[in-house]
Order: structure tokens, then sequence, then C-alpha cells
């Protein structure tokens, strides 16, 4: 699997409006649901979801890098966005850091297997500095589709 | 201390698989030991204290790992490890009770 195949690359938020955890998970979920044309899907519900999960246990695993998740009976096929910010989200992160990078992922409720592919996807991807270095760098939706795209081809 | 390598096979019996909270107990408990620990799928090698890394694994129900501890708590290590496991994490009470909502 590639981020590509995950990703939703016009639902990218390069600038975030919100530096608060819970109005930028609403915000990476509203554009996902309004991009991704996820039809009689409500966001406000979704993104209640994912904040549910987020409370259990933060996904902000360190090095400026938070991947918000949930698995839920709307989606059919694992699905991602991105969103950037430049001021730095609080996310209870492990190493108490802001972070930078947000990998929003939206999973299907019936198919856990699928949900793990997707996240061994993104992790595998995260571990890479440059790929953080140049995400964290990015200003535009294109620099992000271009780093997800480098990312990408490093694998192949 | 005398250092010491211990090594076990377990399989991944939580239907959800080795998501992230699970992952996150067992890194927990990975850190909590001096010895160095490593977990393999198939051709791809974790360090057992890294989430990030231990994410990367995608091992779902099912899945054989191999814990290889090297160090002075070695043996100790494993048997921890090892009990997460069977165990199915504690039966990950959340993703029983998230499945139903959906919120897992």
């Amino acid at each position: 699997m590639k981020l590509a195949d995950i990703v939703c690359f016009d639902a990218i938020v390069a600038q975030l409006n919100s530096n608060k955890r819970d109005d930028v998970i609403s915000e990476l979920v509203k554009s996902l649901v309004d991009h991704q044309k996820m039809k009689g899907v409500d966001a406000k519900s979704l993104a209640k979801a994912v904040i549910k999960r987020e409370n259990e246990a933060s996904t902000g695993i360190g090095k400026g890098v938070a991947v918000p998740h949930v698995k839920h009976e709307s989606v059919t096929e694992p699905v991602a966005v991105v969103g950037c910010s430049q001021q730095g989200i609080d996310f209870v992160s492990l190493d108490k850091q802001p972070v930078y990078s947000v990998f929003l992922l939206l999973s299907p409720a019936a198919n856990p297997d699928k949900h793990l592919q997707a996240m061994e996807t993104i992790f595998k991807n995260l571990q890479k500095d440059d790929f953080r270095r140049f995400l964290r760098q990015a200003q535009t939706a294109e620099a992000i589709m271009e780093a997800i795209k480098d990312a990408d081809e490093d694998d192949s | 201390m005398s250092k010491s390598t211990h090594e076990i096979e377990v399989e991944i019996r939580n239907p959800e698989g080795l998501h992230m909270r699970p992952a996150m107990q067992f890194v927990d408990l990975a850190n909590s030991f001096q010895s160095e620990i490593s977990v393999c799928h198939q051709d791809v090698r974790a360090d057992a204290k890294s989430i990030m890394q231990m994410t990367m694994l995608a091992a779902t129900c099912g899945t054989r790992l191999k814990i290889t501890a090297v160090g002075p708590d070695a043996d100790r290590a494993i048997q921890g490890l090892r009990g997460l496991v069977e165990n199915k994490f504690v039966d990950d009470p959340q993703a029983a009770v998230g499945e139903k909502e959906g919120t897992v």
C-alpha cells in the first residue's frame, strides 16, 4: 500500500486554522468528508468519534507528528488527510512537544486488517526524517502532495 | 549480571490485531526492561521500544511475531511480553466496546 492510495490529495489542509487539537480534528474531518464526497456521513459525529478515541490515548507519537484515527461504520475504505501547522498544535504528545504535521485516518469498522495496513503505510513513511522535514517545511497543498509522492517513490 | 539472549515466537490473537493502543502497551512494557528488544514479522524488524517502529509491523490477528531480547533481564522481558500478548493485551476492553459503537 502506498500513501497515495489512502491520502485524499484534494482534502489536504496546508495551513490549519486552529492550533487546538479538537478544532484541528474537526477541520480535517470536514475537509475529508467534503472532498471525498462521503455521502450521508455526518462530519460532526465522525470528528467526535476521532476526538473520543484521541482522549483514550494520544496518537501524538513524538517528532512533531500525530496520527488521529478511528474505525467507523460509515467508512468503506481507509482514507486519510494531511494537515500542517506552522505554529504547532498541542496534541498531548508522548514527547510533550507540539505537533506540526497531522495524518488523520478514517478506517472501516468491519475491516481491522485494512486499518493496520494503512497505519503501517503511514508510520513507515513518518519514520523517514526527510519526509517529516519536507512536510514541516511545506506551506502549500502542492508541496505536501510532492512530499507524499516522493516518499512513495522511495519505497518502490 | 551477565548478558543473555532470549527469543520466543508469539501469535497475535486479539481480533483487531496489534493496533496502536496495544502496541503502546507493548512498548511501555518493553521500555521497563534494560535489555535490547526487537520484534520481527517476516522480514520486518522493529525496535520493541519504539511505537513508530512497532506500528510498522502491521500485525493482524493470527500474525506470528518473533521477540528477541538481549541483556541482563532478557528472560524477564520475554516472559513479561509473552504474558501481555497471550492475555490479548488485557483483552483490549476498549476495542471490544468501541467496535460496537464504531469508535475504536
